[in-house]
């Protein structure tokens, strides 16, 4: 489950939530899958993240909301380790991120709505390419079932450049579940796709779920956010605003309290009430 | 998979990508060909002026053809954002810019096998020197070129004005490999004893290593930027 260390329990839900029976995973064994502690960001001027803190444990699916420019997409960047926090730091199964990121990142399955696909390369020719640099086992096998399984297994030998936006994004799925990672990063996933494209990415995400496997998704798309989530964090101006568990959370609630997070004014440098969790 | 599978990996995504598109190699040959073309055409040279200019117009050529090369090295990593991709696998940062460089450098020979018989006919030009030293100049300095180039490709990948500012602050830093580039291939066709040249070769030598060393350690950082 997802919970917040420093939240209170006033938020109306509980300050530590049990994991569902969160498997063995590599070396930090019983360690909460991510745990990012007082993560800030500054990029030139602006602070784009102040003091989050979160953790994530295996099982679990956290979505995050937030407006365009909250700090969604460079929280996912740092907690994958594509950049590197300005001041706090991020853990994966106990072990710091900035220490061994190459072994570490063997773990992480990143999908957002860019598709780190090659477009002159064929789908086959993509998950193989990726597959080698994971060191997937038997992997023209692998590469089968993942085709099968985001439904592309007979268009394996197309180039990636005559698929249509919704092909890229289950390829894109393919790509990034070929390792079988454990973490898995979903940025705006449902960016640019048609109704019945986003049903098949929902149904591929859902069968995606499971005791081994946290999964971290950002999106703007409420409904599909909070049906799928264990927990919900609403992320404004850099700085954590709602952080709830899906369950204690209505969609109309949801909306109403997004709004009144969003609009409240910027209280400057007082980080106090949001990092702890408080609520509007 | 050890460092050296990963970086070869890298480079036969690159080799594969471009040799089904070839939009890269052959804008590269285009380019050397139409050199050709223009210096046959602007110059009127005797036999003894050829065995003169004859090394620095073929490395006007490579080299030009080469930047084009760079350009795109890193513009398709940008498409689709798979830098990013590559990134979060894992593999060393250091593999990506050998797999780049590998990828450019195999490029760029390529078009410096099939431009150079053609300068020779076009110029009616015999070199009189040894094709095996010949060959090691062009590698050592194709090298030495790929090596600053892929570095200084991926810091320009991400500015507005990429394929203007890469020519710019790559040819000041490369202009050691210009000129020993010239003078090893002036030596070598010019049939000159080794002992007029060995020090070109020596001065490739080094820079090759030396820039192929330090991209080693600050890719990295590069790529966080």
């Amino acid at each position: 489950m997802v919970v917040s260390r420093s939240r209170p329990a006033s938020d109306g839900a509980p300050a530590i939530v049990a994991g569902m029976g969160a498997p063995a995973v590599a070396a930090g064994m019983g360690a909460p899958a991510i745990v990012a502690s007082r993560v800030s960001k500054r990029i030139g001027p602006r602070m784009i993240l102040r003091d989050i803190d979160l953790t994530v444990d295996r099982g679990s699916f956290l979505t995050i909301l937030g407006p365009n420019g909250a700090g969604k997409t460079t929280l996912i960047r740092i907690l994958t380790g594509l950049l590197k926090p300005t001041t706090g730091r991020v853990t994966i199964d106990g072990r710091d991120l900035a220490e061994v990121p190459a072994e570490v990142r063997r773990q992480f399955g990143v999908i957002s709505h860019h598709s780190y696909l090659y477009d002159s390369l064929t789908a086959r020719e993509n998950l193989y390419f990726y597959g080698r640099l994971y060191d997937v086992p038997d992997l023209p096998r692998r590469i089968d079932e993942v085709l099968a399984e985001v439904g592309l297994e007979l268009f394996f030998n197309e180039p990636v450049r005559t698929f249509s936006r919704g092909m890229v994004q289950r390829l894109a799925i393919a790509r990034a579940i070929i390792h079988r990672p454990s973490l898995l990063f979903l940025d705006e996933p449902y960016t640019g796709l048609d109704p019945q494209a986003s049903e098949t990415l929902s149904s591929v995400l859902s069968s995606l779920k499971g005791p081994e496997r946290a999964i971290v998704m950002i999106t703007h798309q409420f409904d599909q956010g909070l049906a799928m989530a264990d927990r919900v964090v609403v992320l404004v101006r850099g700085r954590i605003a709602i952080n709830e568990a899906a369950a204690d959370l209505t969609l109309d609630e949801l909306n109403r309290r997004y709004r009144t997070a969003a609009m409240r004014p910027d209280d400057g440098g007082d980080t106090t009430r949001a990092d702890r969790g408080v609520t509007p | 998979m050890s460092f050296l599978r990963k970086v070869g990996l890298i480079a036969w995504k690159d080799l594969r990508a471009e040799f089904r598109t070839k939009e890269m190699i052959s804008a590269m040959l285009i380019f050397a060909l139409l050199v050709i073309a223009i210096f046959a055409f602007a110059f009127d040279p005797t036999r003894d002026e050829v065995r003169v200019i004859f090394a620095g117009l073929i490395w006007v050529a490579f080299f030009f053809a080469g930047i084009l090369g760079l350009n795109r090295s890193f513009a398709g990593e940008r498409i689709n954002d798979a830098i990013h991709g590559l990134m979060l696998s894992p593999v060393d940062r250091s593999a990506i810019y050998f797999g780049k460089l590998l990828g450019t450098w195999v490029f760029m020979t390529i078009v410096e096998i099939v431009a150079l018989p053609i300068f020779i006919v076009m110029f009616n030009y015999t070199p009189a020197g040894s094709w095996l030293l010949a060959g090691t100049a062009i590698l050592l300095a194709t090298l030495g070129f790929v090596a600053v180039g892929t570095f200084l490709a991926a810091l320009t990948a991400n500015t507005k004005a990429s394929e203007v500012l890469l020519p710019v602050i790559l040819f000041p830093v490369v202009i050691p490999v210009v000129i020993a580039a010239v003078e090893a291939t002036r030596g070598v066709f010019g049939g000159l004893p080794p002992a007029d040249f060995v020090t070109w070769f020596k001065v490739l030598g080094v820079y090759d290593a030396v820039f192929v060393a330090v991209p080693f350690l600050l890719f990295e950082y590069l790529l966080e930027v």
